[in-house]
This record gives C-alpha cells, sequence and structure tokens, in this order.
C-alpha cells in the first residue's frame, strides 16, 4: 500500500490491524490508538481519501489503497496543511491524542462538505472523542479552514 | 510595560502535536522490551483457590508468568497512601498482584511476560484462576451495615468518619428557630475519568549501571519516583521517570499504579526493558473512577431566606483498597458546602466505606464538583420553596466583596471575593429576564417544551497547596512548587519547572511569565518539565495548582535573577545598584537612559567570570522553591438553558454561558480551553456519564461505545467572559482554571432541568439525566 506517497510491500499476520501496521511496522505514530471498539476516533486515517478508523480494519483489507496519516498532512516543504494551521490559531487541541483522528476527520469531512454550518461539524465529527477541549474551539477551527478554503 | 501577560498568544505545543511527532508512551520505539498483561479478577470477590500458569507458560513468546505470592520479594513496602484522614483510619492492605482474594473485577492477579504485545495478550488465557466467589458489597449503605465485611482483618467496612464540626450546638439551635429549612439527598454517581489516552508505562534498566528509566503516562513524575523508590526498595538516585507527551489525565493519572510498579520491577528482575499499555477496557476497570458519594445536605433560614446553617453527612464510596489520594476526595470537598454564601454555621461530617468496586480517587475538581453541586442545588431547592428567584436567594446570601481574607465557618480563609458581579454579567449574557418571560409563555400556553433556566454560582480551592495546611489536613507530602531560571550565555532563557503539562500549554504560558518579567520574547525562553533528570524538584500538576504556585515560582526565580544580575550589572557600569532601574530586559542608570546594559550583555558577563563583584558565584542562574501561604478561591457564575421535552425526557441544551474569575489571566486563549473542557465533563456528568455496575459487582459500561463521554453533536457551543478578582495568594493575583468548568457545570445543567419541571412537580431528576430518568421523574410527579 501507498502511505504518506511512499509505497511499502510487507508480509504481515492476517489478524494485524491497519492502526498497528501503521504504527509498528511502519513506525508512523501519530495516529493513536483511544479505544477498542472503534468508539473514539483517534486512529483516523484517510484511505483512497475518506476518512476510515484504522483499528477497524485489517492491514490486509488495505491492500493497494493509497493512505494518508497525520505524518502526510503537511506539504513538503513543511507547511502546515489549511486544517493543522486552523487548529493551532484556533487553540483546537489541548493534550493532543484526539487531534490526529480529529484533523483526519475533519480534512475528510471539508472534502464532503466544503461548507458546512456548525451543526454539520459536528455531526459530522460525532465518531472522534476529544476529552480536553468541550470540542467549542475544534468545531471553529474545522469552520475556520473551510473559510480559508474558500 | 505590560506587554506579555493577558494576551492570546497561539501555542507552541501545537507544531509537534499536528504533525504526529510528539511521542506518548507507547509511540515510544524501545528495542529489546517485553510486554506485559496482566491477569484480571472476573469477579467482583473471591478467595482465589489456586492459578495454574502452565499453558500460559508454554505460550509462544512467553518469558515468565508471575503471581502475586510469586513476586512478594519484589515490594518493600505495600502501595502507597498519601493521607491519613483520622488516626484510626482503616487502610486495606494492597500490593500491584493480590495475593490469596480478589476484590473487584479488574483486580490483577498475575502477569504475563512475553516477547511482544500480542504473544502477552495471546497468553492470557493460558492462566487458569479457580475463584472460590464470595458474595460482593456494591451499594454503599449496605457497606456501611457490615452485612459483609470485605477484608477481614479490619473488622469493618468503613475506613473512616471524619467530621468538621466546629459548633454543632449553634448548628442544631440554627435548624431550630429556621423559617425555613430544605433536605437533600444527592447521588455522585461514579465516573469514568477516560482521557483519550490509556496509561502505558515502559522501564529501561541499565543492569550494569544499576539504573531504571521509567517512561509513564503519568501527571507526577516527581511524586512518583519518591513513591517507586520506597515502594521498590531502589534507591531514589537511581530512578530517572519521564512523563513523555501525556494525553491527558483528569486526575486519572495522579497516581502510583500497580502496572508501574510491575514494569519497574519486572525490569529489575529479568534486566530488559518491560512495558505495558493500557487497553480501554482495562482503562474503565482498573484505573481510577470518580465520584461515588451519597450527599445527605440540610439548610436552615430565616424568613427573608438568609441561610444560617449547613449540615453535611457524606458517605464516600473509596472502592476495594485506597489508592493514592482515595480517602482525601470528599475531605477536600468538605470545606466547601456553604459554597460563596456567608453561612455561620456549618457541619461536615463524612464517613467512607469499602466496596467491591474500581477504587475511587481524584477526578477533576476531587471533592470540590461535589460540593459545589450540592449547596448549589439547596439554593434552587430554598429559592421554589420560598416562591423566591434563585438569582435572588443567592444575592442576598453572597459573602459581600472582600480583597483580602474572609474567615469562613469551615475554617478556612478565602483569599479574594466578589460573587455578585460575575452573577450579574452572566445573567445579562444569557438574557435571564427575556427567558423567564419566554418561560412563563410556555407555560400559560400549555407546551409540553419546556424551558429551564440553571445557575450555579460555583466556588472551588485551588493552588494546592500550602504545605502547613497540607499537614494539618494529615497529607504526607507539602504543596511546594520549584523552578530554575537560567539566563545563557547568548541570553536565551531556560526555564526549569517541576510542574507537569499534559495539555495545560506550561511551555507557552511559563515562558509568557518569564518574557514578562525579564523583557525577553517567549521565543527566547525554552521550558523544560516532566524528566526527573532535567527538572528534579517538582510537585507537579493537579489541583489547578500550576500557575498559582508553579507559574510563581517561575516569577519568583526571575526576581531573584533580576536582582543577581542587577549587582552585576551595577559593578560593571560602576554605578550604585541603587542607581539601576530594569525595563524592557536591560538596566539603565536613573537620569541617564542613554547607559545601559541589556540583561543578555549581564547573562554573557556571569559567563565569562572575568569582571564580577568580589565573591559572585559566576553565571546567571536561580533556583526557587515556592510554598504559598494560603490556597486560591476561584468563583464565577455559569447558566444553563435548556428545553425538556415533557413526552420523552429528551433534555436540549440551548445555550451556556459561563462567567468565571480565576483571578489574574496569563493566556486568556488557555483560559477558554481549560474552561470549555471542564464544562462538557460537568454537563457529561450531568447528562450522559455513569460507571455503572450491577448488583454483582460487574461494569456495565467498560467501553467507550457503553460509557457514554459527551461528543461534539451534543454539546452547544458555549459564551465565555470573565471578572478579574487578583488574588492575594500570590504575586501573580492568578487563581487557577483547570477544574473550574466542572465544578460548575453539572449542577447548571441539573437546576435549568429541575428548573424546567418544577410546575410539574419534579424536585429532583438523578445524575445522568438521561431521558429515561427525566420521563421517569416526570411519571413519578404526576401520579404523586
Amino acid at each position: 500500500m501507498t502511505v504518506n506517497g511512499s509505497t511499502d510491500e510487507h508480509e504481515v499476520e492476517p489478524r494485524l490491524l491497519l492502526v498497528f501496521y501503521l504504527r509498528e511496522v511502519l513506525g508512523l505514530t501519530g495516529t493513536k490508538i483511544g479505544c477498542d471498539t472503534t468508539s473514539c476516533g483517534a486512529c483516523t486515517v484517510l484511505l483512497d481519501g475518506e476518512s476510515v478508523k484504522s483499528c477497524t480494519m485489517f492491514a490486509v483489507q488495505a491492500d493497494g489503497a493509497d493512505i494518508t496519516t497525520i505524518e502526510g498532512l503537511a506539504g513538503a516543504d513543511g507547511e502546515f496543511h489549511r486544517m493543522q494551521q486552523a487548529f493551532h490559531e484556533n487553540h483546537g487541541l489541548q493534550c493532543g491524542y484526539c487531534t490526529a483522528g480529529m484533523v483526519m476527520a475533519a480534512v475528510s469531512l471539508l472534502e464532503e462538505h466544503p461548507n458546512p454550518t456548525e451543526a454539520d461539524v459536528r455531526e459530522g465529527l460525532e465518531g472522534n472523542l476529544c476529552r480536553c477541549t468541550g470540542y467549542h474551539n475544534i468545531v471553529k477551527s474545522v469552520l475556520a479552514a473551510a473559510e480559508a478554503g474558500r | 510595560m505590560t506587554t506579555v501577560l493577558g494576551q492570546r498568544l497561539l501555542r507552541r505545543e501545537d507544531a509537534e502535536i499536528l504533525t504526529g511527532e510528539a511521542k506518548y508512551v507507547d509511540d515510544l520505539a524501545i528495542p529489546g522490551a517485553l510486554w506485559l498483561a496482566l491477569v484480571r479478577s472476573p469477579v467482583a470477590r473471591a478467595r482465589v483457590r489456586s492459578i495454574d500458569t502452565s499453558a500460559a507458560v508454554a505460550s509462544p513468546g512467553v518469558v515468565a508468568v508471575y503471581t502475586g505470592e510469586d513476586l512478594a520479594g519484589e515490594w518493600v513496602a505495600p502501595l502507597p497512601v498519601a493521607l491519613t484522614a483520622t488516626p484510626d483510619q482503616k487502610v486495606p492492605a494492597h500490593y500491584p498482584l493480590t495475593s490469596g482474594t480478589v476484590n473487584y473485577v479488574g483486580d490483577p492477579v498475575a502477569v504475563v511476560v512475553a516477547t511482544t504485545r500480542q504473544a502477552a495478550n495471546d497468553a492470557l488465557a493460558g492462566v487458569v484462576v479457580d475463584y472460590d466467589e464470595l458474595p460482593a458489597v456494591v451499594d454503599l449503605e449496605d457497606s456501611l451495615s457490615d452485612r459483609v465485611v470485605i477484608h477481614e482483618d479490619l473488622g469493618t467496612n468503613a475506613s473512616y468518619t471524619w467530621p468538621l464540626q466546629p459548633d454543632e450546638a449553634a448548628v442544631d439551635a440554627a435548624f431550630a428557630s429556621a423559617a425555613h429549612t430544605v433536605k437533600e439527598r444527592f447521588i455522585q454517581q461514579r465516573l469514568i475519568p477516560s482521557a483519550m489516552e490509556p496509561r502505558g508505562a515502559a522501564a529501561v534498566p541499565a543492569p550494569f549501571g544499576g539504573t531504571y528509566t521509567l517512561y509513564t503516562s503519568t501527571q507526577i513524575p516527581h511524586i512518583l519516583r519518591v513513591l517507586l523508590a520506597l515502594t521498590l526498595g531502589i534507591s531514589e538516585t537511581k530512578i530517572r521517570v519521564v512523563a513523555p507527551a501525556v494525553g491527558g489525565g483528569f486526575g486519572a493519572k495522579l497516581n502510583i499504579y500497580p502496572e508501574e510498579v510491575l514494569c519497574l520491577a519486572l525490569a529489575r528482575k529479568l534486566k530488559q526493558p518491560v512495558r505495558w499499555t493500557e487497553t480501554r477496557s482495562e482503562n474503565t476497570q482498573a484505573s481510577i473512577h470518580g465520584r461515588g458519594q451519597v450527599q445527605d445536605i440540610e439548610l436552615a433560614a430565616d424568613a427573608e431566606g438568609k441561610v444560617t446553617a449547613v449540615r453535611v453527612k457524606l458517605i464516600g464510596d473509596m472502592g476495594a483498597y485506597f489508592r493514592l489520594l482515595t480517602p482525601a476526595i470528599p475531605i477536600l470537598g468538605g470545606f466547601l458546602y456553604h459554597g460563596v454564601y456567608d453561612i455561620p454555621n456549618y457541619s461536615f461530617s463524612c464517613t467512607s466505606v469499602f466496596t467491591n468496586l474500581n477504587p475511587t480517587d481524584a477526578y477533576r475538581g476531587a471533592g470540590r464538583p461535589e460540593a459545589s453541586y450540592a449547596i448549589e442545588r439547596c439554593m434552587d431547592s430554598l429559592a421554589a420553596q420560598m416562591g423566591k428567584d434563585p438569582a435572588d436567594i443567592r444575592r442576598i446570601n453572597f459573602i459581600p466583596r472582600f480583597d483580602n481574607g474572609h474567615a469562613t465557618a469551615a475554617g478556612l480563609s478565602f483569599d479574594s471575593g466578589n460573587y455578585e458581579p460575575a452573577l450579574d454579567k452572566a445573567l445579562e449574557i444569557v438574557g435571564y429576564e427575556g427567558l423567564r418571560k419566554e418561560q412563563t409563555q410556555r407555560r400559560e400556553s400549555g407546551s409540553t417544551k419546556h424551558l429551564g433556566i440553571g445557575l450555579s454560582s460555583y466556588m472551588e480551592i485551588c493552588g494546592l497547596a500550602p504545605s502547613r495546611i497540607m499537614a494539618a489536613l494529615g497529607a504526607v507530602a507539602g504543596g511546594w512548587e520549584s523552578a530554575t531560571v537560567r539566563v545563557l550565555p547568548t541570553g536565551k532563557v531556560e526555564v526549569v519547572t517541576g510542574t507537569t503539562p499534559h495539555g495545560q500549554a506550561h511551555e507557552t504560558c511559563w515562558a509568557m511569565i518569564v518574557a514578562e518579567k525579564l523583557g525577553c520574547a517567549p521565543d527566547d525562553v525554552e521550558v523544560l518539565h516532566s524528566d526527573t533528570a532535567i527538572s528534579p524538584h517538582g510537585l507537579d500538576t493537579y489541583g489547578s495548582r500550576s500557575l498559582a504556585v508553579g507559574g510563581t515560582a517561575v516569577a519568583l526565580g526571575c526576581d531573584k535573577i533580576i536582582a543577581k544580575a542587577r549587582a552585576i550589572a551595577a559593578h560593571q557600569m560602576e554605578v550604585a545598584e541603587g542607581d539601576l532601574e530594569f525595563a524592557n530586559g536591560a538596566f539603565s542608570v536613573k537620569g541617564t537612559p542613554e547607559k545601559t546594559m541589556p540583561m543578555a550583555g549581564v547573562a554573557f558577563a556571569a559567563f565569562q567570570a572575568h569582571n564580577l563583584p568580589d565573591g559572585m558565584e559566576p553565571n546567571l542562574t536561580a533556583e526557587t522553591s515556592y510554598d504559598p501561604p494560603n490556597f486560591t478561591f476561584p468563583f464565577g457564575t455559569h447558566v444553563c438553558v435548556v428545553e425538556v421535552d415533557e413526552e420523552t425526557g429528551r433534555v436540549d441544551l440551548l445555550n451556556y454561558v459561563a462567567v468565571d474569575d480565576c483571578g489574574n489571566q496569563v493566556n486568556p486563549l488557555i483560559v477558554e480551553g481549560q474552561v470549555h473542557g471542564g464544562i462538557v465533563q460537568g454537563l457529561g456528568q450531568a447528562l450522559f456519564e455513569e460507571a455503572a455496575y450491577d448488583e454483582n459487582g460487574n461494569l456495565l459500561t467498560s467501553t467507550l461505545a457503553d460509557y457514554l463521554v459527551p461528543s461534539a453533536a451534543e454539546m452547544p457551543n458555549f459564551t465565555l467572559d470573565s471578572t478579574v478578582t487578583p488574588s492575594p495568594s500570590n504575586p501573580l493575583g492568578a487563581k487557577g482554571v483547570g477544574e473550574a468548568g466542572t465544578i460548575a457545570a453539572a449542577q447548571a445543567a441539573i437546576n435549568a432541568i429541575v428548573d424546567a419541571l418544577r410546575p410539574l412537580g419534579v424536585n429532583d431528576v438523578r445524575m445522568p439525566a438521561s431521558p429515561q430518568r427525566v420521563w421517569t421523574a416526570i411519571q413519578e410527579a404526576k401520579g404523586a
């Protein structure tokens, strides 16, 4: 599969989850694990441009896919993606553990809804839990990123 | 010249988090590390007849399997408890692995060590434990009856009864002569702190060097180092504890946990790195829970509604054992049941009991949300009983404004307070009068969508803590904080702090304090923390203490730097120290402003040491430990507006306004973030969250699919504002804000729900106020 633009081939155990493949085989630890039940969204990555929870897929199911993780979001020159910039400017993160998943889910959300309302953002991020920010500034960040993209 | 403090500076912590560069414990690559997996009790109380580890030992990749008996020689002391509430406090024996009995679902009975995480987990099923199940105690009043005594050697389930009863006769007299009394029972349900990062630990030994490094997801690396040394009999000098990036704590990482001790003990035993990462279901079962109290509270009031006495009796749910601060939590709230009100007569007592449930401990607010909830719910009950507006009952009872000390009936001295302006501001922002009109209109129209407005004029104790007061409370440790400030030869500044941020932006904010003091740019300041090899002294982060105590230590360290720099500058400029003034990062001669020496120049001179005053040590470094003279007492008023559907019990949050007073603010952006998150945790308790157990002690909410941490979809936006009443307790005038939202929010929401439903006869709804609970309360009121 292609991850953040680079193509890798590995033989993996059938039961290996995609998130463990990313973290332990490729060493891309930016994607986090927060639960065992697909509830928290900390492991969200983009698979062929759409957000998926990488703890809910086997690595083999992503065979041949194009994956983007938080490590692959900034430009090659190190410039922040507008979603990263918006989270920074709007204090959309505190401890940071949900942030990678939240940002990836938000990127995917704006792909589908380039002009979301506040309610769209709140509903769109329902599968991603944050315990620090109370979501207020996350929602603000996503709306700001949408604005910046117009 | 104030230019930095009070600005909304963006966080320097963000870049590495937003790119995935920040490393949390499980992200660390540790070559050769063995993995632990714990065998945990599936029953709430049992005698362990036998443990057969043979199948697990034979499992692929398994290095060893140990029971509690196997490792008994590893501990020199049991897991510690940091507070002795009363001299006769009962403390059950508690070790990292149990021996002979289990006392809650999740209690660790054995540990598997294997070459990979997966191999360790796969082998768990191969450990066969024969449990002789015993009756379990899950209810607090049942526990108090001693029908079943959990720890037979203690003879009772009650650990201690802690009274704070300055004058019982006066309290009795106030009740005897009261025109109005209120009597309520509130249940503080158990909560699961649910930091998004589960805990993890990794111990790396240097077998020939004799040293150990423990990386752990903790709020307290400094305290933990001391406790590990005492528990394992390793010299403190040989242990380095590092808290790397930590994904939230909320009190749940303010502890010494069995897994941390096991990783270090087994790294010592096996001479290899040993690591462990918690699963979410382990977190929900066996990392601490919060709250867990039955609160009986009574108010006495005169004919005008002025409260004359408050009497509180608590039963506190300790769970099966004590963790580090378990017995302290109800006591911390025990000083605050009069809230922000001038109530002259005070009586509090708490009996803390053991149950066959996961131990409780500090969870965001820790005792104070419970106190604030109880008094604020009762103020609404009193207002309703007297036909008064809830805002009016608060106004006539507020302690009048004070700037430097108010002796409370509970025996503390509040630092400063000005409560009515925060209430006024909150009511104005929310449009209180208009809402009351709309509420009346809806009621008159017969609408089944009821509007409710809930007030919460909360109060808390922060800035933990003055060490002498900690001693008086029976705490083992004090509450100072340390800082080192170093102005390097190039003029850049390094600050070492004993606080341990895990989301609170100490790096950004401490740099602002230094920039303000030393007149440099915040970007010229590096803040070092969370590693005992780098910051040897510290008492870490909890209890909204970091700014008020740790930030003050940084500020005082800067003052020491300025004093030393002044002496050097005066020497080099050949003027008297008294002739120099320090502003904008440079010393200048009074009356001759063109004659200046910048701090960077002084730092280089101190580094060169070519020309220092006689006897002065080289280098521009200052170390300080600050022990505050008093706590701080932040306050504010939150207003929650809800719509309650009479037919379904559904509660919609329509608006939420918070006016907080945390004293002087270093960075309002960070303050707001803390309040937002705190409010959602409080609303979570009010509406969604409960660690529910069945009658056999099985946790029914062991995943994030069952335990309802609020998502963005259920939460509204918040309107925040503040008043500023500087604290006289510290030179920054700061009070702390980490817990304020959580302390304020739950009762704002429940007061709003009850306010909506009072005309139907509803006087209380138990938390979490799920649609089913609300609907049932409506039906019961209608049927009554």
